[in-house]
């Protein structure tokens, strides 16, 4: 299911994370692992603990139990953050009187790295990473004053700056219209094809599941689907989740 | 103008002021953008606190007065964070407890008197020449620490999230600027008194934000307004034979007012 061109290794191993919040559990022994080349959906309703289990991943949240590693390495001490993209939830994290112009937001990744780079090198690749999403005439323009689906880009911009490995992202198409909604699903493809960036996407709109799309895991609390998009859509798996029913268990790689 | 030339006392305020106003501008556009807008009112109910309890020992009341309000900032940081509370009534519930404990401090103490009142309400044309030192390195220590952290504090004011995925040590920079921010208050408000530190903290770095496109222009545009107001506010006080930091604090607001009505048209 890789992309020609990328890496197939294992690169995230989730085991037995539980998380509670105020005693209430979010997320029950969850367990799964991500490989280079995977375009991976993580999906489930509001409140299914997606959002937790993603902070979890990239160690932003830390579990009651269980632990995550990438590469092999325990999360909290992955000191390589440069190979990991990260665009979070819009509606929780941006705002929009902030003063920065689209050049700021993408050269805030690049400046607040440990690695330097000469200056022309960083200015070509903020240039380069914003003409990968098409927003290269926009530089200049205040981040405030664009379209939602215009700041997403600009915000994939920033998370593909340092050309990452991986690329999370966190309801990315909240608040935005259907058709930048498609288009934007063809960025992240095309991200995933040409770039061979391994993609990680957290979702509750199960419409994501398009061809795009290689592996699928459903998350309720507990992780009642992992496996690949083709067996997700042929064992009936997905008119399950379509219908309500979250019966399913077991991996299917 | 000819008096900033004659008299080494409106030197001084003009020097020390430039200094702190700085200092404050380039700090404020942080806090503003982090909603901590009310922390210089919140840090200065805490160092009297601290101002009282130096005085009851007996031993350098502004040195006591900033630990308790470095102690109270972090206190502030950890109760946003940990305890899940919004910043402003974090500031609230320990800023009034630091009123209430300075009240009583100061009564046991018996020493509620013009030694104490002199501490929380400086006065910037009764400034000493140490202390125009001190806020030259105050505001030298700020605008270093800014320059070399410049990015990382902008990223993690923009998109916390994003900067600890990213790697930038979100919490050990939030103290930095906690602590800065502490150092300033309490240090400016032995130096030029409370009102003007908690406006030149908020004034000139909301005329900033209101005006520009892009992040360093506000912090430039903060500072230059920061400047302006100590400079034309000192000068009408002395002109009008008003109160110097009361004037300053209304020429930052004119200033503020007017780039508000301009941007709006």
């Amino acid at each position: 299911m890789a992309s020609p061109g990328t890496e197939t290794g294992e690169l995230i191993r989730v085991e037995g994370v539980s998380f509670s919040y105020g005693g209430i559990p979010v997320l029950s022994d969850v367990s799964l692992t991500i490989s280079g080349g995977d375009f991976l959906a993580i999906l489930g309703p509001n409140g299914s603990g997606k959002t937790t289990l993603l902070r979890i991943i990239l160690g932003l949240t830390r579990p009651d139990r269980g632990r995550v590693t990438i590469l092999g390495r325990p999360i909290e001490e992955f000191a390589e953050r440069g190979m990991i993209g990260y665009v979070p939830q819009q509606a929780t994290h941006f705002d929009p009187i902030f003063p920065a112009s689209v050049r700021e937001v993408v050269a805030m990744a690049v400046r607040s790295s440990r690695r330097r780079i000469a200056r022309a090198e960083e200015e070509a690749a903020i240039l380069h990473a914003l003409e990968i999403v098409d927003m290269a005439d926009f530089k200049d323009r205040r981040i405030g004053r664009l379209s939602g689906g215009q700041q997403q880009r600009v915000f994939i911009a920033r998370a593909i700056v340092q050309k990452p490995r991986l690329l999370f992202l966190d309801e990315p198409t909240t608040g935005v219209d259907a058709e930048t909604q498609d288009r934007f699903y063809d960025l992240l493809a095309s991200l995933h094809t040409t770039e061979g960036i391994t993609i990680v996407l957290v979702t509750h709109d199960i419409g994501i599941v398009n061809k795009h799309i290689t592996k699928v895991a459903c998350l309720n609390q507990r992780l009642i689907y992992h496996g690949t998009h083709d067996h997700f859509c042929s064992s009936g798996a997905l008119k399950d989740m379509l219908a309500g029913g979250h019966h399913l268990v077991s991996h299917h790689h | 103008m000819h008096a900033f030339f004659q008299y080494a006392f409106l030197q001084r305020a003009l020097g020390a002021g430039l200094c702190i106003a700085l200092a404050c501008a380039v700090l404020g556009v942080f806090l503003l953008l982090r909603k901590d807008a009310m922390i210089g009112h919140g840090l200065s109910h805490v160092a009297f606190a601290g101002i009282a309890l130096g005085l009851l020992l007996g031993q350098w009341p502004t040195a006591v007065a900033l630990v308790v309000s470095v102690a109270a900032a972090l206190g502030i940081m950890k109760l946003k964070e940990a305890a899940g509370i919004y910043g402003d009534t974090a500031i609230a519930i320990l800023s009034s407890l630091g009123l209430a404990l300075g009240v009583i401090l100061a009564s046991v103490s018996g020493r509620f008197n013009a030694a104490l009142l002199g501490y929380l309400f400086g006065d910037i044309l009764a400034i000493e020449p140490a202390e125009v030192v001190l806020s030259v390195v105050l505001a030298a220590a700020v605008l270093a620490v800014t320059l070399i952290f410049y990015h990382r504090f902008m990223y993690m004011t923009f998109d916390r999230d994003a900067a600890l995925a990213a790697g930038v040590p979100v919490r050990r920079l939030d103290a930095l600027i906690t602590v800065l921010t502490a150092l300033t208050i309490v240090l400016g408000m032995k130096i030029v008194g409370i009102l003007l530190v908690a406006a030149l903290l908020v004034i000139p770095a909301a005329a900033g934000l209101q005006t520009a496109s892009r992040f360093k222009a506000a912090v430039i545009g903060a500072g230059i307004v920061a400047a302006l107001s100590v400079i034309l506010g000192l000068g009408a006080a002395y002109v009008l034979d008003w109160p110097a930091s009361g004037t300053i604090v209304l020429v930052a607001f004119l200033i503020f007012g007017i780039l508000f009505i301009v941007r709006r048209k």
